[in-house]
Protein backbone atom coordinates (compact mmCIF):
# COMPACT_ATOMS: atom_id res chain seq x y z
CA UNK A 1 0.00 0.00 0.00
CA UNK A 2 2.62 2.30 0.79
CA UNK A 3 4.30 2.32 -2.92
CA UNK A 4 1.05 4.46 -3.54
CA UNK A 5 2.76 7.31 -1.48
CA UNK A 6 5.98 6.66 -2.07
CA UNK A 7 8.41 8.97 -3.96
CA UNK A 8 8.60 8.02 -8.09
CA UNK A 9 12.71 8.44 -7.90
CA UNK A 10 13.95 4.94 -8.15
CA UNK A 11 17.57 5.42 -7.11
CA UNK A 12 19.90 8.50 -6.35
CA UNK A 13 21.87 7.51 -9.64
CA UNK A 14 22.18 10.65 -11.48
CA UNK A 15 20.78 12.99 -8.99
CA UNK A 16 21.98 16.51 -9.21
CA UNK A 17 20.82 18.90 -6.84
CA UNK A 18 18.58 21.10 -9.44
CA UNK A 19 16.66 18.29 -10.42
CA UNK A 20 16.30 17.46 -6.68
CA UNK A 21 15.22 21.41 -6.23
CA UNK A 22 12.34 20.46 -8.30
CA UNK A 23 10.70 18.38 -6.03
CA UNK A 24 10.11 21.34 -3.39
CA UNK A 25 7.66 23.79 -4.29
CA UNK A 26 8.05 25.93 -2.13
CA UNK A 27 11.61 26.80 -3.31
CA UNK A 28 9.96 28.37 -6.43
CA UNK A 29 8.98 31.12 -4.88
CA UNK A 30 10.49 34.93 -4.17
CA UNK A 31 10.76 36.85 -0.97
CA UNK A 32 10.73 40.47 -0.91
CA UNK A 33 11.10 40.70 -4.90
CA UNK A 34 14.64 37.81 -4.21
CA UNK A 35 14.49 34.27 -5.02
CA UNK A 36 13.82 32.21 -1.58
CA UNK A 37 17.19 30.83 -0.28
CA UNK A 38 16.22 28.68 2.85
CA UNK A 39 19.00 27.92 5.11
CA UNK A 40 17.08 27.56 8.58
CA UNK A 41 16.56 23.69 8.15
CA UNK A 42 18.09 22.83 11.39
CA UNK A 43 14.82 24.73 12.81
CA UNK A 44 12.20 22.46 9.84
CA UNK A 45 12.93 21.44 6.44
CA UNK A 46 11.07 22.12 3.20
CA UNK A 47 8.54 19.47 1.94
CA UNK A 48 8.95 17.63 -1.16
CA UNK A 49 5.94 16.72 -3.26
CA UNK A 50 5.76 13.52 -2.70
CA UNK A 51 5.02 14.15 1.19
CA UNK A 52 2.59 16.82 0.32
CA UNK A 53 1.02 14.02 -2.33
CA UNK A 54 1.00 11.88 0.78
CA UNK A 55 -0.92 13.62 2.80
CA UNK A 56 -3.52 15.03 0.39
CA UNK A 57 -4.17 11.62 -1.04
CA UNK A 58 -4.80 10.01 2.87
CA UNK A 59 -7.27 12.95 3.37
CA UNK A 60 -8.49 12.49 -0.21
CA UNK A 61 -8.98 8.69 -0.88
CA UNK A 62 -7.85 7.13 2.86
CA UNK A 63 -9.20 9.27 5.89
CA UNK A 64 -10.44 7.10 8.91
CA UNK A 65 -9.92 6.22 12.33
CA UNK A 66 -7.28 3.36 12.87
CA UNK A 67 -6.97 0.25 14.99
CA UNK A 68 -10.72 -0.19 15.55
CA UNK A 69 -12.49 0.26 12.40
CA UNK A 70 -14.35 -2.79 10.08
CA UNK A 71 -15.04 -0.79 7.44
CA UNK A 72 -12.48 -0.38 4.23
CA UNK A 73 -11.33 2.85 4.75
CA UNK A 74 -10.20 2.30 8.45
CA UNK A 75 -8.60 -0.87 7.62
CA UNK A 76 -6.60 1.46 4.50
CA UNK A 77 -5.83 4.05 7.05
CA UNK A 78 -4.47 1.53 9.54
CA UNK A 79 -2.58 -0.77 7.14
CA UNK A 80 -0.61 2.60 5.44
CA UNK A 81 -0.16 3.86 9.27
CA UNK A 82 1.31 0.71 10.32
CA UNK A 83 3.64 0.65 7.31
CA UNK A 84 5.16 4.31 8.20
CA UNK A 85 6.05 2.40 11.51
CA UNK A 86 7.55 -0.49 9.31
CA UNK A 87 9.75 1.87 6.86
CA UNK A 88 11.07 4.14 10.05
CA UNK A 89 12.17 0.96 11.84
CA UNK A 90 13.99 -0.88 8.36
CA UNK A 91 15.25 3.34 8.06
CA UNK A 92 16.80 3.10 11.44
CA UNK A 93 18.11 -0.53 11.36
CA UNK A 94 15.35 -1.28 14.68
CA UNK A 95 15.03 -5.06 14.99
CA UNK A 96 11.48 -5.03 14.63
CA UNK A 97 8.54 -2.19 13.74
CA UNK A 98 6.99 -2.56 17.81
CA UNK A 99 10.22 -0.64 18.55
CA UNK A 100 9.38 1.90 17.07
CA UNK A 101 6.36 4.40 18.90
CA UNK A 102 5.03 7.30 16.82
CA UNK A 103 4.91 10.23 19.22
CA UNK A 104 4.53 14.10 18.56
CA UNK A 105 8.46 15.00 17.62
CA UNK A 106 11.60 14.41 19.55
CA UNK A 107 10.56 16.71 22.26
CA UNK A 108 7.73 14.34 22.96
CA UNK A 109 9.94 11.28 23.10
CA UNK A 110 12.30 12.62 25.50
CA UNK A 111 9.82 13.48 27.64
CA UNK A 112 8.50 9.71 27.54
CA UNK A 113 11.30 7.91 28.22
CA UNK A 114 12.34 10.17 31.39
CA UNK A 115 8.78 9.63 32.77
CA UNK A 116 8.06 6.05 31.48
CA UNK A 117 11.51 4.63 32.07
CA UNK A 118 13.22 7.44 34.47
CA UNK A 119 11.01 8.69 36.68
CA UNK A 120 10.01 5.08 38.17
CA UNK A 121 13.55 3.79 38.13
CA UNK A 122 15.49 6.85 40.09
CA UNK A 123 15.99 7.54 43.64
CA UNK A 124 18.28 10.55 45.47
CA UNK A 125 21.81 10.67 44.22
CA UNK A 126 21.29 8.70 41.08
CA UNK A 127 23.12 10.66 38.38
CA UNK A 128 21.35 11.89 35.08
CA UNK A 129 24.70 12.56 32.29
CA UNK A 130 23.81 14.79 29.92
CA UNK A 131 26.15 17.33 27.32
CA UNK A 132 26.87 20.84 27.21
CA UNK A 133 25.31 21.22 23.67
CA UNK A 134 22.26 20.21 24.52
CA UNK A 135 19.34 21.88 23.56
CA UNK A 136 16.35 22.99 25.97
CA UNK A 137 14.15 19.70 24.79
CA UNK A 138 17.25 17.11 26.46
CA UNK A 139 17.67 19.16 29.56
CA UNK A 140 14.66 20.42 30.63
CA UNK A 141 13.02 16.70 30.64
CA UNK A 142 15.91 15.56 32.96
CA UNK A 143 15.65 18.61 35.23
CA UNK A 144 12.39 17.69 36.17
CA UNK A 145 13.22 14.08 36.33
CA UNK A 146 15.61 15.57 39.11
CA UNK A 147 12.90 17.09 40.78
CA UNK A 148 10.53 14.54 40.95
CA UNK A 149 13.12 11.75 41.78
CA UNK A 150 15.94 13.84 43.99
CA UNK A 151 18.53 12.59 41.37
CA UNK A 152 21.36 14.74 39.94
CA UNK A 153 21.81 16.22 36.49
CA UNK A 154 25.65 16.19 35.58
CA UNK A 155 26.79 17.90 32.72
CA UNK A 156 29.84 17.05 30.45
CA UNK A 157 31.76 20.11 29.17
CA UNK A 158 32.55 20.69 25.66
CA UNK A 159 35.04 22.96 24.31
CA UNK A 160 36.47 25.70 22.40
CA UNK A 161 35.18 24.21 19.65
CA UNK A 162 32.16 23.16 20.29
CA UNK A 163 33.38 19.22 20.90
CA UNK A 164 31.99 17.25 24.09
CA UNK A 165 35.32 16.70 25.97
CA UNK A 166 35.31 12.84 25.83
CA UNK A 167 37.68 12.13 28.64
CA UNK A 168 35.89 14.20 30.83
CA UNK A 169 32.71 12.40 30.09
CA UNK A 170 34.39 9.26 30.65
CA UNK A 171 35.51 10.51 33.93
CA UNK A 172 32.08 11.76 35.11
CA UNK A 173 30.40 8.02 34.34
CA UNK A 174 30.15 5.94 37.35
CA UNK A 175 27.47 3.41 38.66
CA UNK A 176 25.22 6.22 39.93
CA UNK A 177 24.61 7.44 36.33
CA UNK A 178 21.44 5.57 35.58
CA UNK A 179 21.05 7.54 32.41
CA UNK A 180 23.03 9.75 29.36
CA UNK A 181 21.20 11.48 27.05
CA UNK A 182 22.66 13.00 24.13
CA UNK A 183 22.46 14.50 20.83
CA UNK A 184 24.31 13.13 17.76
CA UNK A 185 24.41 16.42 16.12
CA UNK A 186 23.93 19.56 17.82
CA UNK A 187 21.60 21.66 16.48
CA UNK A 188 23.50 24.74 17.57
CA UNK A 189 27.37 24.05 17.00
CA UNK A 190 26.62 21.23 14.22
CA UNK A 191 29.26 19.53 16.50
CA UNK A 192 28.48 15.42 15.23
CA UNK A 193 29.36 13.28 18.80
CA UNK A 194 31.46 9.90 18.22
CA UNK A 195 27.67 8.10 19.90
CA UNK A 196 28.66 4.69 19.51
CA UNK A 197 31.60 4.78 21.66
CA UNK A 198 30.46 7.05 24.28
CA UNK A 199 27.17 4.90 24.52
CA UNK A 200 29.72 1.72 25.09
CA UNK A 201 31.59 3.38 27.53
CA UNK A 202 28.16 4.63 29.17
CA UNK A 203 27.17 0.90 28.76
CA UNK A 204 30.26 -0.43 30.81
CA UNK A 205 28.51 1.60 33.88
CA UNK A 206 24.77 -0.08 33.47
CA UNK A 207 23.66 3.57 32.43
CA UNK A 208 20.92 3.92 29.83
CA UNK A 209 21.66 5.32 26.85
CA UNK A 210 19.19 8.12 24.85
CA UNK A 211 20.18 9.87 21.62
CA UNK A 212 18.47 12.93 20.21
CA UNK A 213 18.70 11.95 16.56
CA UNK A 214 16.55 15.09 15.82
CA UNK A 215 19.46 16.84 13.88
CA UNK A 216 21.63 13.63 12.86
CA UNK A 217 18.14 11.69 10.33
CA UNK A 218 17.97 14.50 7.80
CA UNK A 219 21.86 14.23 7.37
CA UNK A 220 23.36 10.98 7.95
CA UNK A 221 22.74 6.91 8.05
CA UNK A 222 21.35 6.12 11.47
CA UNK A 223 21.77 2.26 12.45
CA UNK A 224 20.70 2.10 16.11
CA UNK A 225 20.96 -1.76 16.31
CA UNK A 226 24.87 -0.74 15.35
CA UNK A 227 25.49 2.19 17.96
CA UNK A 228 23.70 -0.27 20.46
CA UNK A 229 21.06 2.88 21.81
CA UNK A 230 18.72 1.90 23.87
CA UNK A 231 16.45 5.21 22.72
CA UNK A 232 17.27 7.11 19.92
CA UNK A 233 14.23 9.81 19.32
CA UNK A 234 13.53 12.38 16.03
CA UNK A 235 10.99 14.53 15.02
CA UNK A 236 9.40 14.34 11.05
CA UNK A 237 9.48 17.71 10.55
CA UNK A 238 13.34 17.87 10.27
CA UNK A 239 13.44 15.02 7.95
CA UNK A 240 11.14 16.76 5.25
CA UNK A 241 7.90 15.14 6.53
CA UNK A 242 5.08 16.87 8.40
CA UNK A 243 5.10 18.82 11.54
CA UNK A 244 3.37 17.34 14.63
CA UNK A 245 4.66 13.92 14.73
CA UNK A 246 8.19 11.88 15.51
CA UNK A 247 9.56 8.72 16.39
CA UNK A 248 11.26 7.32 19.58
CA UNK A 249 13.21 3.85 19.29
CA UNK A 250 12.77 1.74 22.10
CA UNK A 251 14.85 -1.12 22.85
CA UNK A 252 11.79 -4.16 22.89
CA UNK A 253 12.98 -5.11 26.41
CA UNK A 254 13.58 -1.73 27.49
CA UNK A 255 9.65 -0.84 26.37
CA UNK A 256 7.86 -3.99 28.01
CA UNK A 257 8.95 -2.49 31.21
CA UNK A 258 7.69 0.82 31.09
CA UNK A 259 4.50 2.11 32.35
CA UNK A 260 2.14 3.78 29.89
CA UNK A 261 2.79 7.58 29.58
CA UNK A 262 -0.52 8.71 29.04
CA UNK A 263 -3.72 7.38 29.12
CA UNK A 264 -7.04 6.26 26.76
CA UNK A 265 -7.20 5.13 23.75
CA UNK A 266 -5.22 2.95 21.84
CA UNK A 267 -3.07 2.45 25.04
CA UNK A 268 -5.92 -0.16 26.40
CA UNK A 269 -6.30 -3.91 26.26
CA UNK A 270 -9.30 -3.77 28.36
CA UNK A 271 -11.20 -1.60 31.09
CA UNK A 272 -12.58 -1.88 33.98
CA UNK A 273 -13.38 0.37 36.69
CA UNK A 274 -11.29 -2.11 39.35
CA UNK A 275 -8.54 -2.16 36.68
CA UNK A 276 -7.02 -1.91 33.49
CA UNK A 277 -4.86 -3.90 31.42
CA UNK A 278 -2.17 -1.66 28.90
CA UNK A 279 -1.79 -3.22 25.58
CA UNK A 280 1.36 -3.83 24.14
CA UNK A 281 4.34 -1.90 22.46
CA UNK A 282 4.25 0.12 20.88
CA UNK A 283 0.40 1.05 21.19
CA UNK A 284 1.10 0.92 24.69
CA UNK A 285 2.74 4.18 23.86
CA UNK A 286 0.16 5.88 21.57
CA UNK A 287 -2.87 6.78 23.70
CA UNK A 288 -5.54 8.39 21.96
CA UNK A 289 -6.26 8.90 18.63
CA UNK A 290 -2.53 9.56 16.86
CA UNK A 291 -1.50 11.68 14.10
CA UNK A 292 -2.50 9.36 11.42
CA UNK A 293 -2.16 11.75 8.29
CA UNK A 294 1.75 12.71 10.49
CA UNK A 295 3.06 9.33 10.75
CA UNK A 296 1.86 8.09 6.66
CA UNK A 297 3.55 11.60 5.45
CA UNK A 298 6.58 10.83 7.38
CA UNK A 299 7.02 7.51 6.03
CA UNK A 300 6.48 9.23 2.38
CA UNK A 301 9.19 11.43 3.53
CA UNK A 302 11.47 8.26 4.57
CA UNK A 303 10.94 6.79 1.87
CA UNK A 304 11.68 10.12 -0.41
CA UNK A 305 15.25 10.58 1.13
CA UNK A 306 15.67 6.55 0.61
CA UNK A 307 15.20 7.01 -3.03
CA UNK A 308 17.80 9.94 -2.97
CA UNK A 309 20.01 8.59 -0.77
CA UNK A 310 21.83 8.93 2.82
CA UNK A 311 25.01 8.49 0.95
CA UNK A 312 24.35 11.11 -1.76
CA UNK A 313 22.77 13.82 1.27
CA UNK A 314 25.60 13.34 3.19
CA UNK A 315 28.08 13.92 0.32
CA UNK A 316 26.72 16.86 -0.84
CA UNK A 317 26.10 18.57 2.44
CA UNK A 318 29.66 18.21 3.10
CA UNK A 319 30.39 19.76 0.15
CA UNK A 320 28.58 22.62 0.90
CA UNK A 321 29.66 22.91 4.53
CA UNK A 322 33.46 23.07 3.32
CA UNK A 323 32.53 25.84 0.74
CA UNK A 324 29.99 27.49 2.84
CA UNK A 325 32.77 27.52 5.39
CA UNK A 326 35.72 28.52 3.12
CA UNK A 327 33.35 31.33 2.10
CA UNK A 328 32.05 32.76 5.53
CA UNK A 329 35.97 32.45 6.55
CA UNK A 330 36.84 35.44 4.18
CA UNK A 331 34.18 37.71 5.61
CA UNK A 332 36.65 39.06 7.42
CA UNK A 333 35.52 40.10 11.17
CA UNK A 334 33.20 37.25 11.24
CA UNK A 335 33.61 34.45 13.76
CA UNK A 336 32.11 30.84 12.92
CA UNK A 337 31.17 29.55 17.04
CA UNK A 338 31.47 25.44 16.51
CA UNK A 339 34.41 24.60 14.60
CA UNK A 340 34.65 20.55 16.12
CA UNK A 341 36.24 18.65 13.42
CA UNK A 342 33.37 16.47 13.12
CA UNK A 343 30.21 18.59 12.05
CA UNK A 344 26.84 18.46 9.78
CA UNK A 345 25.76 21.23 7.53
CA UNK A 346 25.44 23.72 10.47
CA UNK A 347 27.40 27.23 10.93
CA UNK A 348 26.37 29.53 13.77
CA UNK A 349 28.29 32.70 13.73
CA UNK A 350 28.76 36.10 15.14
CA UNK A 351 30.18 39.36 14.08
CA UNK A 352 31.09 41.68 16.25
CA UNK A 353 29.24 44.66 16.99
CA UNK A 354 26.22 43.28 14.66
CA UNK A 355 23.38 41.73 16.59
CA UNK A 356 22.50 38.30 15.26
CA UNK A 357 18.56 40.27 14.74
CA UNK A 358 19.76 43.07 12.50
CA UNK A 359 21.92 40.32 10.69
CA UNK A 360 18.68 38.42 10.25
CA UNK A 361 16.79 41.25 8.89
CA UNK A 362 19.03 42.34 6.55
CA UNK A 363 19.55 39.05 5.22
CA UNK A 364 15.69 38.53 5.10
CA UNK A 365 15.00 41.03 2.34
CA UNK A 366 17.90 39.59 0.47
CA UNK A 367 15.27 36.81 0.39
CA UNK A 368 18.40 35.07 2.89
CA UNK A 369 16.48 32.61 5.52
CA UNK A 370 18.76 32.05 8.71
CA UNK A 371 17.86 31.75 12.27
CA UNK A 372 19.10 34.13 14.62
CA UNK A 373 18.76 33.53 18.14
CA UNK A 374 19.86 31.25 20.64
CA UNK A 375 18.30 27.93 19.03
CA UNK A 376 16.88 26.88 21.99
CA UNK A 377 20.39 25.95 23.46
CA UNK A 378 21.20 29.24 25.67
CA UNK A 379 23.61 27.49 27.50
CA UNK A 380 25.43 26.89 24.95
CA UNK A 381 25.46 30.85 23.99
CA UNK A 382 26.83 31.63 27.56
CA UNK A 383 28.94 29.24 27.12
CA UNK A 384 30.74 30.66 23.91
CA UNK A 385 29.95 34.77 25.53
CA UNK A 386 27.49 35.69 23.27
CA UNK A 387 23.71 36.32 23.35
CA UNK A 388 23.21 35.31 19.97
CA UNK A 389 24.09 33.61 16.64
CA UNK A 390 23.39 33.71 13.17
CA UNK A 391 22.58 30.07 12.10
CA UNK A 392 22.81 29.20 8.22
CA UNK A 393 22.01 25.00 8.03
CA UNK A 394 21.44 23.39 5.19
CA UNK A 395 19.54 20.81 3.59
CA UNK A 396 20.09 18.19 0.37
CA UNK A 397 18.00 21.44 -2.00
CA UNK A 398 20.40 23.99 -0.79
CA UNK A 399 23.37 24.60 -2.98
CA UNK A 400 26.56 26.94 -3.77
CA UNK A 401 24.55 29.00 -5.23
CA UNK A 402 22.71 29.53 -1.98
CA UNK A 403 26.00 29.97 -0.13
CA UNK A 404 27.04 32.42 -2.22
CA UNK A 405 23.96 34.51 -1.63
CA UNK A 406 24.28 34.22 2.05
CA UNK A 407 27.70 36.00 1.84
CA UNK A 408 26.85 38.66 -0.53
CA UNK A 409 23.74 39.47 2.12
CA UNK A 410 26.86 39.72 4.95
CA UNK A 411 28.35 42.10 2.60
CA UNK A 412 25.20 43.93 2.85
CA UNK A 413 25.02 43.52 6.66
CA UNK A 414 28.55 45.19 7.00
CA UNK A 415 27.69 47.99 4.48
CA UNK A 416 24.63 48.98 6.77
CA UNK A 417 26.35 48.37 10.19
CA UNK A 418 30.09 49.02 8.93
CA UNK B 1 18.03 47.19 -0.41
CA UNK B 2 17.19 50.85 -0.20
CA UNK B 3 14.08 49.80 2.06
CA UNK B 4 16.30 48.71 4.56
CA UNK B 5 17.17 51.84 5.18
CA UNK B 6 14.07 53.04 5.99
CA UNK B 7 14.50 50.70 9.16
CA UNK B 8 17.74 51.62 9.92
CA UNK B 9 17.67 54.85 9.38
CA UNK B 10 20.82 57.66 10.46
CA UNK B 11 19.40 58.05 13.68
CA UNK B 12 18.96 54.53 15.01
CA UNK B 13 22.48 53.41 13.74
CA UNK B 14 23.33 56.68 15.68
CA UNK B 15 21.68 55.49 18.68
CA UNK B 16 22.96 52.53 18.79
CA UNK B 17 26.58 52.97 18.27
CA UNK B 18 26.20 55.72 20.46
CA UNK B 19 23.38 55.08 22.67
CA UNK B 20 22.85 58.22 25.03
CA UNK B 21 22.16 57.64 28.76
CA UNK B 22 23.72 54.22 29.05
CA UNK B 23 24.96 53.62 32.46
CA UNK B 24 22.94 52.89 36.29
CA UNK B 25 21.70 55.46 38.61
CA UNK B 26 23.14 54.72 41.82
CA UNK B 27 20.28 55.23 44.35
CA UNK B 28 17.60 55.53 41.24
CA UNK B 29 13.95 55.51 43.48
CA UNK B 30 12.73 52.72 40.43
CA UNK B 31 14.81 49.93 38.74
CA UNK B 32 13.10 47.57 36.56
CA UNK B 33 14.50 44.48 34.10
CA UNK B 34 13.14 43.35 31.17
CA UNK B 35 14.06 40.58 28.86
CA UNK B 36 13.21 38.66 25.80
CA UNK B 37 13.52 35.44 26.06
CA UNK B 38 13.19 34.88 22.28
CA UNK B 39 15.97 37.17 21.20
CA UNK B 40 18.08 37.17 24.33
CA UNK B 41 17.88 41.06 24.82
CA UNK B 42 17.87 42.44 28.11
CA UNK B 43 17.78 45.52 29.59
CA UNK B 44 17.90 47.39 33.19
CA UNK B 45 16.07 50.75 33.27
CA UNK B 46 16.90 53.57 36.38
CA UNK B 47 14.96 55.88 37.24
CA UNK B 48 15.01 58.98 39.39
CA UNK B 49 12.12 60.73 40.52
CA UNK B 50 11.64 64.25 41.70
CA UNK B 51 7.94 65.57 42.66
CA UNK B 52 6.13 62.95 40.15
CA UNK B 53 8.68 64.21 37.57
CA UNK B 54 11.21 62.08 35.55
CA UNK B 55 14.46 63.82 36.41
CA UNK B 56 16.81 60.99 35.25
CA UNK B 57 16.70 57.71 33.21
CA UNK B 58 19.38 55.48 32.09
CA UNK B 59 19.56 52.04 30.57
CA UNK B 60 21.55 49.27 30.92
CA UNK B 61 21.71 46.18 28.95
CA UNK B 62 22.38 44.35 25.45
CA UNK B 63 20.45 44.00 22.30
CA UNK B 64 19.67 44.49 18.61
CA UNK B 65 20.39 48.22 17.07
CA UNK B 66 16.70 48.47 17.52
CA UNK B 67 16.21 47.92 21.26
CA UNK B 68 19.67 49.66 21.86
CA UNK B 69 18.37 52.87 19.88
CA UNK B 70 14.84 52.44 21.13
CA UNK B 71 16.11 52.42 24.55
CA UNK B 72 18.61 55.29 23.78
CA UNK B 73 15.90 57.35 22.39
CA UNK B 74 13.45 56.56 25.24
CA UNK B 75 15.24 58.10 28.14
CA UNK B 76 16.17 61.33 25.80
CA UNK B 77 12.28 61.28 25.64
CA UNK B 78 11.11 60.79 29.00
CA UNK B 79 13.37 63.10 31.08
CA UNK B 80 11.27 66.02 32.27
CA UNK B 81 7.90 63.80 31.81
CA UNK B 82 5.41 63.47 34.70
CA UNK B 83 3.96 60.08 35.16
CA UNK B 84 1.51 60.70 33.15
CA UNK B 85 3.28 62.42 29.87
CA UNK B 86 5.45 59.03 30.22
CA UNK B 87 2.43 56.36 30.09
CA UNK B 88 0.98 58.59 27.78
CA UNK B 89 3.92 58.73 25.61
CA UNK B 90 4.26 54.57 26.00
CA UNK B 91 0.82 54.31 24.64
CA UNK B 92 1.68 56.69 21.47
CA UNK B 93 5.14 54.84 20.91
CA UNK B 94 3.59 51.30 21.17
CA UNK B 95 0.70 52.22 18.41
CA UNK B 96 3.23 53.86 16.33
CA UNK B 97 5.32 50.80 16.01
CA UNK B 98 2.24 47.95 16.21
CA UNK B 99 0.92 49.97 13.35
CA UNK B 100 -1.91 50.69 15.29
CA UNK B 101 -2.04 54.62 14.54
CA UNK B 102 -1.35 56.44 11.33
CA UNK B 103 2.37 56.76 11.13
CA UNK B 104 1.91 60.05 10.13
CA UNK B 105 3.87 61.93 12.73
CA UNK B 106 2.11 64.93 12.33
CA UNK B 107 1.25 66.31 16.01
CA UNK B 108 1.66 62.91 17.21
CA UNK B 109 3.89 64.45 19.81
CA UNK B 110 6.52 61.50 19.22
CA UNK B 111 9.09 64.05 17.99
CA UNK B 112 12.26 61.84 17.34
CA UNK B 113 10.57 58.92 17.84
CA UNK B 114 8.85 59.09 15.02
CA UNK B 115 12.06 57.08 13.12
CA UNK B 116 10.71 54.16 14.65
CA UNK B 117 7.93 54.59 12.07
CA UNK B 118 8.70 51.50 9.82
CA UNK B 119 9.15 49.25 12.54
CA UNK B 120 5.46 48.12 11.93
CA UNK B 121 6.71 46.87 8.50
CA UNK B 122 8.67 44.13 10.07
CA UNK B 123 6.78 42.77 12.52
CA UNK B 124 9.10 40.18 13.88
CA UNK B 125 11.10 43.42 15.10
CA UNK B 126 8.23 45.11 17.08
CA UNK B 127 9.81 43.33 20.13
CA UNK B 128 12.78 44.86 19.81
CA UNK B 129 11.70 48.54 19.50
CA UNK B 130 8.96 47.65 22.89
CA UNK B 131 11.48 46.39 25.47
CA UNK B 132 12.75 49.20 27.12
CA UNK B 133 9.39 50.52 26.99
CA UNK B 134 7.75 47.94 28.67
CA UNK B 135 10.32 48.08 31.07
CA UNK B 136 10.36 51.18 32.07
CA UNK B 137 6.41 51.51 32.26
CA UNK B 138 6.77 48.20 34.67
CA UNK B 139 9.66 50.39 36.47
CA UNK B 140 7.21 53.97 36.84
CA UNK B 141 4.04 51.38 37.74
CA UNK B 142 6.75 50.22 40.63
CA UNK B 143 5.97 46.77 39.93
CA UNK B 144 8.76 44.12 41.10
CA UNK B 145 8.33 41.05 38.46
CA UNK B 146 10.85 41.29 35.62
CA UNK B 147 9.39 42.24 32.49
CA UNK B 148 9.85 39.27 30.50
CA UNK B 149 8.47 40.13 26.43
CA UNK B 150 7.88 38.66 23.25
CA UNK B 151 5.40 41.06 22.30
Amino acid sequence: MVERYSSNRSNGEGLSVERLREDFPILRQQVHGRPLVYLDNAATTQKPQAVIDALIRYYTEDNANIHRGVHALSVRATRLYESARRTISAFLGACEPEEIVFVRGATEGVNLVAQSWARPRLARGDEILITGMEHHSNIVPWQIICRQTGAVLRVAPIDDHGALVVDEYERMLSPRTKVVALAHVSNALGTINPVQSLIRSAHSFGAVVLVDGAQAVPHQAVDVAGLDCDFYVFSSHKVYGPTGVGALYGRRSLLEQMEPYQGGGEMIRSVTFEETTYNDIPYRFEAGTPNISGAIGLGAAIEYLKAVGMDWIAAHETDLLAYATESLKRIEPLRIIGTAPDKAAVISFVLPRIHAHDVGTVLDRAGVAVRTGHHCAQPIMDRFGVPATTRASFALYNTRADVDALVAGLEEVLKVFG
Amino acid sequence: MSDLRDLYQELILDHNNRPRNKGRIEGADRVAKGHNPLCGDHVTVYVKLKDGVVEDVTFEGSGCAISTASASLMTESLRGKTLEEAKALFAKFHGLVTGEVAENGQGSGLGKLEVFSNVCQYPARVKCATLAWHTIRAALEDKDEPVVTTE
